[in-house]
């Protein structure tokens, strides 16, 4: 009798400890106190880069275990509604219907239209640009530039590029009459760079770092902003998005492992892994 | 049959590596099949090969392969069409024509032509051979690209395949040759070339092969537009360029669509090797008995 007293008395006071421990831990987090499985799923743009911030984090918290599961922004969504997720990963601006949850950036992904450094144009509408990549301009004396044909790059299927790409200028993908299909960031700078008559969209990150090392390319301004990652971060720049990881409920409701995890996506400790993976982060 | 003690040992540690072989050679297959197996009942098969075009993200998904599928087979047909006469002429040079210390290291620049990573070709393609097109051309990367690359990457197969064909070749049948008096050339035609028919012609299968499912190169320099190709000029899409573009970001429907491109690639190598046996056996049966059996003869490519 006295002995199961003694061993609930010893567990409570244990569990009083732990709680108090993770209560406690909001600002100096000893990562050894953070322990348990974390799981998140949305949006394969988000996916790969907090994949790689997982792998750092399950290195320095050493008892947790964070899941990443790819399904797009909407399944994000759904799913930290339901709660089969701790966390949504969501690549846009969370809308109206959606104040339920919390969104908490982590960084910022832009995307540049670039073109040969010796193109003589040097700022294209959107309108033009829709026309180019729709076929309804195919020479660029059409539009003011040389007399030779325009080769149009575009990124494959399933690129976080392409998505942002055509959700901005409202274009399908059916609709694009490319002349090149490209896939990662450094065959469409080395696409472009060889090619005078070439137009292509990277990631800003990409284009500003190759512009920068002498690369023969062009990043053109976007309506009248020029496509830099500091005007992708103060939010000037119109072709870009946030990239959000979202909650049900605030800061303060969600366990400390998910609020941990959260903060360290948007620290300046992970900022290498969101700049490799071409995205811009939030703080340098 | 008796066998010695020490055998026993040496024979079930081999069953277990050669049923390990297959074993990892049949849970590939079988987690093609798996994975392609969603996208085969639906949309199912009809749509791969019917659909107006390949869009498998969008809304309305479309899942048309055959461009693709065509893609590839212009693509290694026409580095085949090319590599195989430069790549038996070059064994032939080496063998027969080239003095002993050019022939040495004639081998060797083939050698290493055949080690050199298939990225740094598509990066040589994608920097100087396709603005090299583009002048005649635009947009440059093209099936033309697809099929220069490629053949440069075959052709050293070819060549090492069929030069040490050529040097398997029984001494007797040369002298025999000599001794009528022949010409080289005439040697060369009348009795070299018939005598290591197999093993060039399966040289040229390997060859085929390695075409077939080179990928990072290709995809570099073919500009993978979805299309069967009305010219030379047109940029084209191979199915493994497809499967390298799009699986890192596919998604569901998409994905196991690209697995059936696995599985389509799977079926075109199936049959090039069972054409491939198909010759060997003809060849054997005509030879059967005088062409030694050649170790040599194997690929060293992976």
């Amino acid at each position: 009798m006295n002995h199961t007293l003694i061993k609930y008395l010893a567990i409570s006071c244990l569990l009083l400890l732990l709680t108090a421990c993770s209560n406690d831990s909001q600002e100096s987090v000893d990562p050894r106190a953070i322990t348990g499985q974390l799981t998140l799923t949305g949006s394969s743009t988000i996916a790969p880069l907090i994949g790689e911030m997982a792998k750092r984090f399950e290195q320095t918290h050493p008892d947790t275990r964070v899941d990443v599961q790819t399904g797009g922004s909407s399944r994000g969504v759904a799913d930290a509604r339901r709660g089969t997720a701790d966390i949504g990963m969501v690549s846009r601006a969370l809308n109206e219907e959606e104040g339920d949850l919390t969104a908490y950036p982590i960084a910022l992904d832009g995307v540049a239209m670039i073109l040969h450094r010796d193109n003589p144009l040097t700022v294209l509408s959107a309108e033009q640009i829709i026309a180019i990549y729709t076929g309804k301009v195919t020479h660029w004396n059409e539009i003011g530039g040389a007399d030779a044909p325009i080769t149009v790059v575009n990124k494959a299927e399933g690129r976080s590029t392409l998505e942002l790409f055509l959700s901005y200028f409202q274009l399908r993908n059916e609709d694009i009459k490319p002349s090149i299909i490209i896939g990662d960031n450094q065959q469409g700078i080395r696409t472009v760079a060889a090619d005078p008559n070439a137009i292509g969209y990277v990631s800003i990150g990409t284009a500003a770092y190759e512009a920068s090392r002498g690369t023969a390319i062009k990043a053109l301004p976007m309506e009248g902003v020029e496509a830099t990652l500091e005007n992708v971060r103060n939010g000037a720049f119109p072709l870009s998005r946030p990239l959000h990881l979202v909650t049900l409920g605030t800061a303060e409701q969600i366990p400390a492992l998910a609020r941990t995890f959260i903060e360290y996506a948007a620290s300046a400790e992970v900022s290498d892994l969101t700049e490799a993976q071409y995205f811009v982060p939030l703080t340098h | 049959m008796s066998r010695s003690r020490t055998d026993v040992p040496l024979l079930w540690t081999l069953r277990a590596v050669a049923a390990l072989a297959g074993a990892i050679t049949l849970l590939i297959v079988a987690f093609l099949i798996l994975e392609a197996w969603p996208a085969l009942q639906s949309p199912g098969i009809a749509h791969f090969l019917t659909d107006s075009s390949w869009f498998p993200a969008s809304t309305a998904p479309q899942f048309n392969l055959l461009p693709m599928v065509v893609g590839t087979l212009v693509a290694t047909l026409g580095a085949m069409l090319l590599a195989t006469p430069l790549g038996v002429a070059a064994a032939l040079f080496s063998r027969f024509y080239a003095p002993p210390v050019v022939a040495t290291w004639f081998r060797r620049l083939l050698e290493l032509l055949a080690g050199i990573p298939s990225v740094v070709y598509g990066f040589w393609g994608l920097v100087v051979l396709t603005p090299l097109i583009r002048q005649w051309a635009p947009p440059g990367q093209s099936l033309l690209a697809a099929i220069l690359i490629l053949s440069l990457m075959i052709l050293p197969t070819i060549a090492l395949l069929s030069e040490t064909a050529l040097r398997s070749i029984p001494r007797a049948y040369l002298q025999g040759a000599a001794s009528l008096g022949l010409s080289r050339w005439a040697t060369v035609i009348g009795v070299a070339l018939p005598a290591a028919r197999t093993g060039i012609a399966s040289s040229i299968l390997l060859a085929a092969g390695r075409a077939i499912g080179e990928t990072m190169a290709v995809l570099m320099v073919a500009g993978n537009i979805v299309q069967v190709p009305d010219s030379l000029f047109a940029p084209v899409r191979t199915l493994t360029a497809n499967i390298a573009l799009e699986l890192g970001y596919a998604l569901e429907g998409h994905r196991a669509a690209l697995f059936v491109s696995g599985l389509i690639l799977l079926v075109l190598i199936l049959l090039l090797v069972s054409l491939s046996r198909w010759i060997m056996r003809e060849e054997l049966n005509v030879t059967a008995g005088i062409e030694p059996y050649n170790e040599e003869a194997r690929a060293p490519h992976g």
